[in-house]
Formats: structure tokens, sequence, C-alpha cells
């Protein structure tokens, strides 16, 4: 065995040094196509609609690259943690991020626009369960159930349902007789349209986006309960971005509803477009915070 | 039972060979099958042992973080992609932690989050109990008795602490195509097997019972009839069978000889009883007839009778003239006591019938062989030999051809006079030589019972046959020493 394990070692060890050459190669030659310009924005992104349309996030990069004159990156992370770690390490300079981490991060980041979602700058959370389950009329007949949760730091997907509870006098820790986490909306659906989960919260924007793209798939739940509005999850800026690229990207954003071309993204993206939104629109996702925390 | 056995070979043969044949295809094509289902189930536990070792390793991380949802992804994945090389695909695969409740399935609806495998049924109780009993190294193959499904078990353990059971489920059905398919390739080569085989059976097994058959028929009638002949090409073999064919054909003919031996006994004890009762009867009528015709002598010479009386006594006289004449030719006495034949005597008879033949137009055929002296007595058998070629020329069609021949052969006369007229029946020729014969259409019919009689007292023998398209007959008469 040990004849065998150390070659494969050594391949492993040629094709990363490969790797890190091909690496290198491409910083030194994008470093060198872009001469002395400055280095590309990084944009961080959480909200999981896009994680399942690969080409229209490719579609909106070229659309800001060829606006902003200056390259993007999209820097995509499987959980909210992963990319609030990389906003405080600064590794991001913007990032569109759900309500909570952005309460949470609010010392480190400044608002920079909110969408605008069926002409409001506003989403729900909707609770979902199977549609073979015709009874359910709210979260507290999910008593004991399997339930699905989006993400430790979503708002609609956590601490919204979590907030329900609270205001029933229930413990959100034992209500449920199991609890998990699928790491998107969209999965949330998937996972109570299979059964996996009898009970779930997804975002209402994800959940009506999917409901156009995957009938099929939003058609194996029924929405029980929509919640109160809570603001769109914003554009942010790290506190370390310049004043005049803040502005810069702000109105890249909020003109994407004036040419053609944004206008089409936009509508892929299900949104109307973007607004300069106020933080106390977050007011409310503040206030949960401190009672589900209690 | 009985009456099975009691079946004919015709259909006993070919059919025990069938059944015999099917019996055996049978038997290897079951056995062929048992091992194509053994084979295909041996495929789907060794893939599904591949499968649960590498889920299981996977499903480790997933379990230790309490991942519920990359574990769901996990063991799903597998029943969304059939690679075409293993088309069995799993009917659910179940995480279970160590209580042996469900921490995920592929299929949520049946196999529910938390719900105990033990309560589903009592196959799955008997399955919980299994995994609990075993101690769980490496997949395993489980087939519980009776169950309709297979499970292939594989330990979910980290350095040997245990976190749970990956159990993947396969219906047993998902077997049958692969089964089917295989079976079907072995049924088709039985069928082509018995295709060639059962012609082939059937063939010889009516070559065997045929001339059996045949044999067993012929065999019946012995006793009641003497059979016909076997056709000797139904079996031109020489095994024992053929040997019994032989026998059989040998029997035949011995059983034929003796008939007609029987039949020609039977025929010249007829004749033979025939002469002595005409002798008797010659006798009895000779002497009142002798008296008769003296008392008329005596009369026409003495007394005095008027015309018509005497015409009255001619006609009685020849009356008993004739009844004298006919007597006479059926009391046939060959007169041993007479001069010895000579070649000349030959050439007579044929000098006194050849007016007859002539009269027909017949064409007359004579081959004289005898060259010197005969001791047998001349006027019998110049009386034999103008009996038989008075016959032959009256028998034969007109211009036809009538041939005699005589020749001494060893120590025998040989007359033989052929014709080509009608040929007689076999009923005919079984009364030729009786008195008064039908076939006689002037005369008496007394001429080949006179020939035969004397034939008779001359210790010969005489027969009638056909000779192609003649009638011939032949008579064979000993040459006594001297006498």
């Amino acid at each position: 065995m040990r004849d065998l394990t150390l070659p494969i070692r050594n391949r492993r060890l040629l094709r990363s040094l490969i790797w890190g050459a091909v690496l290198l190669m491409t910083a030194w030659m994008s470093a060198a196509a872009y001469g002395g310009e400055p280095p590309p924005f990084r944009i961080g992104l959480t909200t999981t609609s896009l994680q399942h349309a690969p080409g229209l996030l490719t579609e909106w990069q070229r659309y800001m690259e060829r606006k902003l004159k200056r390259r993007v990156v999209f820097v995509q992370r499987d959980s909210y943690r992963e990319t609030m770690d990389l906003l405080r390490l600064n590794s991001l300079d913007f990032a569109w991020i759900c309500d909570y981490p952005y309460v949470y991060l609010q010392p480190l980041v400044r608002l920079l626009a909110v969408p605008v979602y069926h002409g409001r700058p506003y989403n729900r959370a909707y609770l979902i369960v199977p549609t073979t389950d015709a009874g359910a009329t709210s979260i507290l007949q999910l008593r004991g159930r399997v339930f699905a949760y989006a993400d430790p730091y979503s708002t609609t997907g956590y601490l919204s349902p979590r907030y329900e509870l609270r205001q029933a006098k229930e413990d959100p820790a034992h209500f449920f007789r199991k609890t998990f986490f699928t790491w998107s909306h969209r999965r949330v659906v998937e996972a109570v349209a299979s059964g996996l989960a009898q009970g779930g919260s997804v975002d209402s924007y994800v959940w009506d986006s999917l409901e156009l793209t995957q009938p099929e798939l939003t058609a194996r739940t029924r929405i029980v309960a929509r919640s109160a509005e809570y603001g769109f999850p914003p554009f942010v800026a790290h506190r370390a971005v310049p004043a005049e690229d803040r502005a810069l990207m702000q109105r890249v954003l909020f003109d994407m509803a004036l040419d053609p071309e944004g206008e089409q993204l936009l509508k892929r993206l299900n949104l109307d477009g973007f607004t300069l939104g106020e933080p106390k629109l977050y007011d409310s996702v503040s206030r949960m915070m401190e009672i589900v925390d209690r | 039972m009985r009456h099975i056995l009691n079946v004919s070979f015709r259909y006993k043969i070919p059919l025990w060979g069938s059944l015999l044949i099917v019996i055996t295809a049978l038997a290897v094509s079951a056995s062929l099958m048992g091992r194509a289902y053994d084979d295909v189930k041996q495929d789907l536990s060794t893939s599904a042992k591949g499968l649960g070792r590498t889920l299981a390793v996977t499903l480790l991380p997933s379990m230790m973080n309490d991942d519920v949802w990359r574990a769901f992804e996990i063991i799903n994945a597998p029943l969304k992609a059939v690679s075409p090389d293993s088309p069995v695909r799993a009917e659910l695969i179940l995480v279970l932690d160590n209580a042996r409740k469900v921490y995920v399935s592929t299929n949520p609806q049946a196999a529910p989050m938390l719900s105990e495998l033990a309560q589903w049924s009592p196959e799955h109780a008997m399955l919980s109990k299994r995994i609990a009993r075993l101690a769980l190294r490496q997949p395993e193959t489980i087939e519980l008795p009776g169950a309709r499904r297979i499970y292939v078990v594989a330990p979910i353990a980290d350095e040997g602490a245990r976190l749970g059971t990956l159990v993947i489920v396969y219906a047993k059905d998902v077997i049958l195509p692969r089964f089917w398919s295989a079976a079907w390739r072995g049924g088709v080569v039985g069928l082509l097997v018995l295709a060639v085989l059962l012609p082939i059976n059937w063939y010889w097994g009516q070559r065997m019972a045929v001339p059996l058959v045949e044999l067993a028929t012929r065999m019946e009638q012995l006793g009641r009839q003497v059979p016909d002949d076997l056709d000797s090409r139904l079996y031109a073999y020489r095994d024992e069978l053929g040997r019994l064919f032989e026998a059989y054909s040998r029997m035949l003919k011995e059983l034929r000889e003796k008939a007609a031996l029987e039949r020609e006994i039977v025929k010249s004890e007829r004749l033979a009883a025939m002469g002595r009762l005409a002798a008797g009867m010659a006798h009895e009528i000779n002497n009142p007839l002798g008296g008769m015709l003296t008392a008329i002598d005596t009369l026409k010479c003495h007394a005095n009778v008027d015309a018509r009386t005497l015409k009255t006594v001619a006609l009685i006289e020849r009356g008993l003239k004739q009844i004298k004449e006919t007597v006479a030719a059926s009391l046939v006495e060959a007169k041993l006591k007479s001069r010895e034949l000579t070649p000349q005597d030959i050439e007579d008879v044929h000098t006194l019938v050849f007016p007859q033949a002539h009269k027909k137009a017949l064409r007359f055929v004579w081959r004289n062989g005898l060259t010197r002296d005969v001791a047998l007595p001349a006027a019998p058998i110049r009386q034999i030999l103008i009996n038989l070629l008075l016959n032959a020329i009256q028998a034969a069609s007109e211009t036809g051809r009538v041939d005699c021949e005589t020749d001494i052969i060893g120590r025998e006369l040989r007359l033989a006079v052929a014709n080509d007229g009608q040929l007689l029946s076999a009923t005919q020729m079984e009364h030729l030589f009786e008195p008064f014969s039908p076939l006689s259409e002037s005369g008496h019919g007394l001429g080949l019972w006179v020939v035969y009689q004397i034939v008779q007292q001359l210790g010969g023998r005489i027969a009638a046959g056909r000779d192609g398209e003649r009638m011939r007959f032949v008579a064979r008469i000993p040459v006594g020493d001297g006498a």
C-alpha cells in the first residue's frame, strides 16, 4: 500500500504545483492587461435565487464591468456565515446580503441600495408545508414536526418563524421534533416538496421567482402563512470602500432600470429595480433579533 | 398406467424418447436459469456493496455535522443518475441512526425522518433486529425469508465509532428483467435443441417401431391364414430386428410349402377316391349291361319280331352301347403288357393329330427327343399324348400355336404340351383332372381324367401350369428297369 500512496501523493503535489503556476500566470496576465488599473470590485452574494442561475450571474457581471469600466468578481459562498466572514476580513467591497447579516454587521457596512420587488423594497417569509398536508393553517400546528430552515443568518428563513413562536410563547428550540438547515431558500422548497421536512420557512421573493421558473416544484408546497413585511435584503458596501466607488456602484444599480439591457436582467432577476433605502427599513428585523436572542 | 404401457411401439418409442429429451432439456435449462439468477443477484450484490461503501464514506461528515440536507442530497445522487452498466436501480436508500430510526431517506413520504424502522412492518422489524445483531465492518447483503426485497447494509463509522447504518433497498423485481433476458436466451437454445432432437428422435423411433408393428400384425394372422410377405426394404439391417425379419421370411416360406403339399395330397386323395368309385360303378353297370346286350342279341337272332319292335330294340341297343363306351372310357386301365414305346410311336401320334391342327391353321411345333426304344408300354403313352394334344388343339386360339416336346430326362419320360389359348383360373386348375370336366365343350369331359388315371397307374405324375402366356401340361413317367 505504501508503494502505491507515494506516487499518488507525488502526483497530487505535481498537480497543485501546476495549478498554482497557472493561477499565478493568469493573475500576472490580467494585471498586465489592465495595466495600472485599480483591482476588481469583489461583490459577495448570499441571496440564493442567483445560485441556481449561473448564466444570469455571468451576464450581470459583464453588464456591471461595462458600466463600471472596472472588473467585477462575484464571490459566492454556501452559507451566509462565510460571506459575513469575508466582509469581516475585508475580502469583499460590496455584498448583497440578507437583512439579518446587515443588521448584524451594521458597524462594518453601509447601505448602498435596496431592490424593489413588486414596486416596494420589502419581502416576507412564507411558511410552507407539503401539499399533502391539507390541515395546517399556522406554525403552531406544526408542533413535533420536522422543520427546514434556510440558514441561521436568514431573516425570512430562520429569524421570522422563531420570532412567531416566541410571540406565541413557545420555545423555538424544542417546539419542533427536528430542524435542519438547507443552506438556501430554494432547497427549503425542495425539502418541503419532497416531504423530507413537514414545514419550512422561505423567502417570498425566492418562492415567487421559483413559481415562475419551476412551477412543478412550488406546486408541491402550500403557503400556510405569510409574515409581516421586512426590508428587502440590501446591497451594502464595506466601510473601507471609497465614497466615489460607492457612488459609482450605486449609480449603476439605480440606472439598471433605465436601459433595456439592465431592464432585461432585472426582469430575469424578478426585480423592478434598485432604490436608495434607509437603514430604518430594517429596524423591525433588529427588534426581532433582540426578542429571539433574549 | 397399464393403458399407457399397452400403447403401440409406434407411439411408445418416440414418446419415451421425446419425454427423456424434454426432461433433459428442462433440467439443463432449469439449472442454467438458476445459475443466471444467482449471477444476476451476485452482480447486484457486488455493485450495491460498492455503492454502499462509497456512500457510507461520503455520508460520514454530514452525519457528524448533523447536516440532514447534505445527507439527503448524497443519498439521492445514485437514484437520479443510473449508469448504463448498472441498470439496476435501488428502490430506497435509508440512513439509520444507532437506534435504527430513520436519519434521512430518499423517500421521506414512505420513510419519514425519525420513524423507527422496526415499526414499519414485520419484515422491517426483522431487518432491524438483524442490523442490531450484526457487528458490521463491511457492507453486507441481507435477504430475509419470504421478503420481496434485498437489503444491502453498510456501516457509517469513523474509526470504529459507529454513527449509523446505510441501508440500500432493492426490489427483487428489478433483477427480473435481467434474469429474464438471460433466461430467454437459455430458453431459445433449449427450444432449438428440442427442435433438432425431437424430429430425429421421432424418425428413429418410427424406423424401429414400424417394422416391429408390421411383424407383430403378420404374426397375429398366423394360425388363421398364411400372412403376406414383409417388405425387406422396411428394415435392411443385420441386427436383432433384421434377423427376426429373416427368420420370419424363412418361416413363411416353409409354411407355404407345407400348405401346397397339403393341397396336393387332398387333391390326389380325391382323384383316387373318384377312380375307385368309377371302377366300382363300372363293374356294377357292366354286369347287367352285358346281360342286357346278350339278351338283345338273342332277341335279334332268334325272336320273330316285327319291324317296329326291331327298330325299338336297335334304339335300346345303341343306347346301351353308348353307356358301355362311356363306362369303358371312365374305367381306364393301362394295359401294361404291351410292346415297348418306340420313337416311331410318337411320330404316329403326330400324323394322327396333325389334320386337326391343320384345320385350325395352327402353328404346330413338334420336337421329338426320343432316339431309341423306351421301357414303357406304347399304347397308354400314345393315349396320353393324343389326349393332351387334342385338348391343346381345341383350347388354342385360331391360327395359334401348339407345342409338343417329348424327351427322356434322367430316368423319366417327359411329355410336355403347351397351347396359347385362354389361361385357366385357379378354381379351374383345382378341378382340372376330374371326370366330366365342365371345360370340355365337345366330348364327355373325360380326356384329362383318363390321362391322369393312366399316369397314376404308370407311377408318374402330371401337372398343369402357366408358362408365360401359355398353358402347359407336363407329364413325367418313370422309365421302368427293363420292364
